[in-house]
């Protein structure tokens, strides 16, 4: 009895000891990303810079706002080297707060200038573009909206959905606020909010889509693609509308990479970013699973997915998308 | 002749005397720690600028948050309450066939993380978005909470009251509600106390069933603005719900004690003998674990079978497993170490700093791990650089997020052990330390065990405050399967979340003993 007292108490204690034996450190170069973007991508790119360089890249992975929350809260002492997202207002957020160290010359010129603020403080490397996908059963194509802002007209009631919490949609936000003015935006959400389903992400828009839940779903281009890819059963029902025409609806979202004021390891650091803007790095992008838009001139997606050049996206100076307004807008509209 | 109580007789007043100086002081750091997160969301809300907040308050939205979080409190209790009393004691007090395996089976539940559970009946049917489903999942997540503690207490019932009230010629039911109940209410208050605050600050469950309350709220609010005066005052609201249970839940507990403290054993109850209805009666249990376990265990296996991306990333599973346990392991120990002198203070020395003490260690399991998550950032940026992000902080989050599960388990064994027994043995010659190790362990080891295991499972599931605090390259079962299940790749998230299901099982397996409900039927000991 007494024996089993004593190995009750032990146990767990023998079993810890046992596990924590940690995986062994390593003792190469190495840069901290906090990544926003989606994990799988990362796995496919870090490889191929680090077999080029000897550089290991270590991931945090986590979603736009919070991981610009969290640099903004770490400060001076953040042990990030680059920050990258799927859009570009949790750039300007850490922007705002003074946190990155201006990119290398060599690197912006990568990059076009429209995809970059002109601040240099971080570039784009990668676009997605708005689409609004619709279930082929219910909807036909010549009845679908010719502007994105036809969506908060009262015939579409309960034939929309999006995904409002995500910094996706906020980004289709900022850009709308930007192109129509806040008058315009604030109805335009009003009536979508009226008219539309809800959803916790992109890829929930695209299933209630499938399954004839909703009409019509507010999403990126690369959902449907990527699903088309692996089984189609998440979207087969669907097809794509590209607004194009300049519309708010074809805008072109910009996933943005920079490094950090604080890191320590600077020239690794703006090594990383320019490999993610040149030849090899966009190539990786574009040979990688996401099929996402690359931005340097040089390298094109394959033509499974809609080329680049026939998007007509609207003109947007990335750094005007604004969080705040935003915010504020979809909270009176009642979205958050 | 045995001697149990209703009323309080002075033989087990909680003993007054003072406390010792160092136990005191050990409780005030434990709490001040758990404190953390809300000391952080107080200080942030009242620099708050006073225009701002009756903006961010007064908003219609804000309305409907509080009436869907209040209401799918009161339903998840008042449904948690029904289900577990029903199925206790047709466990413990009935014929009902195969009671030790319903016994196991409605224990484990609580290894299947409610985001789990969520996904896993959304996957297979959009019906249950909305109150109605989500009432009902959160119920069937957290339900065990009260199952437990009542299961426990029914056995210590003595069939000597039940005889009594017999004699005086009242029926089975009004047995059942007048005299049964009575005696469940502090096991049935500190479940729904676990139960309240679990469904406050659950979130994972809640955004995949689409019912907005305050902590999806505060994360949308996260996910959208820096740090946001508007997150924070949600988190304050929150807090407040958070006392105001809290409260409520000490006024009815009373000052009642229904410790056994007697001389004599107790007779184990005769149990009742359901005749024809033995068999249909199962039908009670078999539902609840059809729809606990079956729904989302069934869809997590159609989801390995059916999915693209199965196979992805399997090489990963077993370093993540190994270290997801390491951690589990770790923390379970540590919060019962903290619990104890938190659960000693509450049970020996009554007093108002006794009871504060155990309170806050009650407050931050309402809160989002989110916000217990940017507290430590903030402090531990500020204050211990060199810890950011290290393994230590993480734990810290864990300790501090799951302490409550360990005080509500090891504050109930300890009020099982009087210590007049502690008196007895010491007047018998045993030295202090040999009374604790062969009287008082004793006694308590099924509570910190319970506490033990309760955190365990906790620590398996946790997913944000491990995203935000991990450290480097760190991933845990639940975070593999969130960045898997958020790609879509159902296929290959599920294995992470069938491995996290099964190394909660021994946990749940030692739970169900400490409750001690799986015994033969009862005959009259000599």
């Amino acid at each position: 009895m007494k024996k089993q007292r004593l190995l009750t108490v032990l146990a767990p204690l023998l079993m810890i000891s046992g596990l924590l034996t940690a995986c062994g450190g390593d003792d190469g170069p190495f840069i901290t990303v906090y990544n926003a973007q989606h994990q799988e991508l990362l796995e496919e790119m870090a490889p191929i810079f680090e077999k080029e360089t000897g550089i290991e890249v270590k991931l945090r992975n986590g979603k736009d706002f919070e991981l610009a929350n969290q640099l903004v809260a770490e400060g001076k002492s953040s042990p990030a080297d680059v920050f990258l997202t799927e859009n570009s207002p949790a750039m300007s957020l850490v922007e705002s707060k003074g946190l990155f160290e201006p990119l290398d010359e060599k690197t912006l010129a990568l990059i076009p200038e429209q995809y970059r603020p002109a601040s240099g403080a971080w570039t784009g490397f990668a676009a997605r573009s708005t689409v609004l996908m619709y279930n082929k059963e219910q909807i036909a194509e010549k009845d679908l909206p010719t502007s994105i802002l036809d969506l908060a007209d009262p015939k579409w009631k309960g034939k929309v959905s999006f995904s409002p919490t995500g910094a996706d949609f906020q980004a289709i936000v900022s850009a709308v606020l930007e192109l129509k003015g806040e008058a315009a935006t604030k109805k335009w959400l009003k009536g979508l909010a009226a008219n539309g389903e809800v959803y916790d992400g992109n890829n929930i828009v695209m299933q209630s889509v499938n399954d004839g839940e909703t009409a019509t779903g507010i999403a990126y281009h690369y959902y449907w693609f990527r699903d088309q890819g692996e089984s189609g059963e998440n979207s087969d029902q669907t097809a794509l509308h590209f607004f194009g025409n300049q519309d708010p609806g074809a805008f072109l979202s910009i996933s943005g990479a920079g490094v950090l004021k604080s890191s320590k390891k600077q020239k690794d650091a703006q090594a990383f970013v320019k490999f993610l803007a040149d030849e090899a790095g966009q190539q990786a992008l574009a040979d990688s699973y996401a099929l996402e838009y690359p931005l340097n001139p040089d390298v094109q997606l394959d033509d499974s997915v809609k080329a680049f050049t026939e998007l007509e996206p609207p003109r947007v100076d990335v750094s005007a998308l604004n969080g705040p307004t935003v915010i504020e807008l979809m909270q009176d509209a009642g979205l958050l | 002749m045995t001697s149990t109580t209703l009323t309080s007789p002075r033989s087990t007043r909680r003993v007054r005397d003072r406390a010792p100086v160092a136990l005191v002081l050990i409780g005030i750091v434990v709490a001040v720690f758990a404190l953390i997160p809300l000391i952080h969301v107080v200080i942030y809300a009242s620099t708050v600028d006073p225009d701002v907040i009756r903006e961010q308050l007064f908003r219609p939205r804000i309305g409907m948050l509080l009436r869907n979080t209040l209401g799918l409190m009161v339903t998840c209790v008042a449904a948690s309450i029904a289900l577990s009393v029903a199925c206790a004691w047709l466990v413990v007090r009935t014929n009902l066939p195969l009671a030790g395996l319903w016994h196991v089976l409605l224990t484990a539940p609580l290894a299947v993380p409610a985001f789990v559970n969520g996904f896993g009946w959304v996957s297979l049917t959009h019906s249950v978005e909305g109150f109605a489903g989500a009432s009902m999942i959160v119920t069937l997540s957290y339900f065990p909470f009260v199952y437990l503690p009542v299961c426990a207490a029914l056995h210590g019932l003595d069939p000597v009251h039940d005889e009594m009230a017999a004699s005086v010629g009242l029926g089975r039911t009004a047995t059942f509600f007048r005299v049964v109940l009575p005696q469940l209410r502090p096991a049935i208050l500190g479940g729904s106390l676990l139960v309240a605050l679990h469904m406050f600050s659950e979130f994972g469950a809640l955004k995949t069933l689409r019912f907005p309350t305050f902590t999806t709220a505060i994360y949308d609010q996260f996910n959208s603005t820096f740090n946001g005066p508007a997150a924070h005052l949600s988190s304050a609201l929150l807090v407040l719900l958070c006392l105001a249970v809290l409260t409520l839940e000490l006024a009815l507990r009373g000052r009642r004690r229904y410790a056994r403290t007697s001389s004599g054993t107790p007779r184990a109850a005769r149990r009742i003998d359901l005749g024809a209805w033995r068999w249909p009666a199962t039908l009670a249990p078999l539902v609840v674990v059809a729809l606990a376990l079956g729904v989302p265990i069934y869809s997590l296996v159609h989801w390995m079978l059916v999915g693209s991306s199965t196979g992805d990333g399997l090489a990963e599973l077993l370093p993540t497993a190994a270290t997801t346990m390491a951690y589990a392991a770790l923390g379970a120990l540590l919060s019962v170490v903290l619990a104890l002198p938190v659960g000693l203070l509450v049970v020996r020395h009554a007093s108002l700093t006794s009871t504060l003490v155990e309170r806050s260690t009650y407050t931050a399991n309402a809160l989002p791990g989110i916000v217990v998550a940017l507290a430590l950032i903030t402090v531990t940026i500020n204050y211990a650089v060199d810890l950011y992000q290290s393994a230590v902080v993480l734990m810290a989050a864990y300790l501090i997020l799951f302490l409550s599960r360990a005080v509500v388990s090891v504050r109930a064994s300890l009020e099982q052990a009087p210590p007049v027994l502690e008196n007895v043995a010491k007047s018998l010659g045993l030295s202090g330390l040999a009374t604790t190790w062969r009287v008082t362990v004793p006694i308590v080891l099924p509570g910190i065990g319970a506490g033990a295991a309760l955190v365990f499972i906790a620590i398996c599931t946790e997913l944000t405050a491990t995203l935000l605090l991990a450290p480097l390259e760190t991933q845990t079962l639940a975070t593999e399967f969130w960045s898997h299940s958020s790609g879509l790749s159902y296929g290959a998230a599920a294995p992470y979340a069938l491995v996290m299901i099964a190394i909660s099982m021994p946990a749940v397996f030692l739970l169900s003993r400490t409750s001690r409900a799986a015994r033969p039927l009862a005959k009259e000991k000599p």
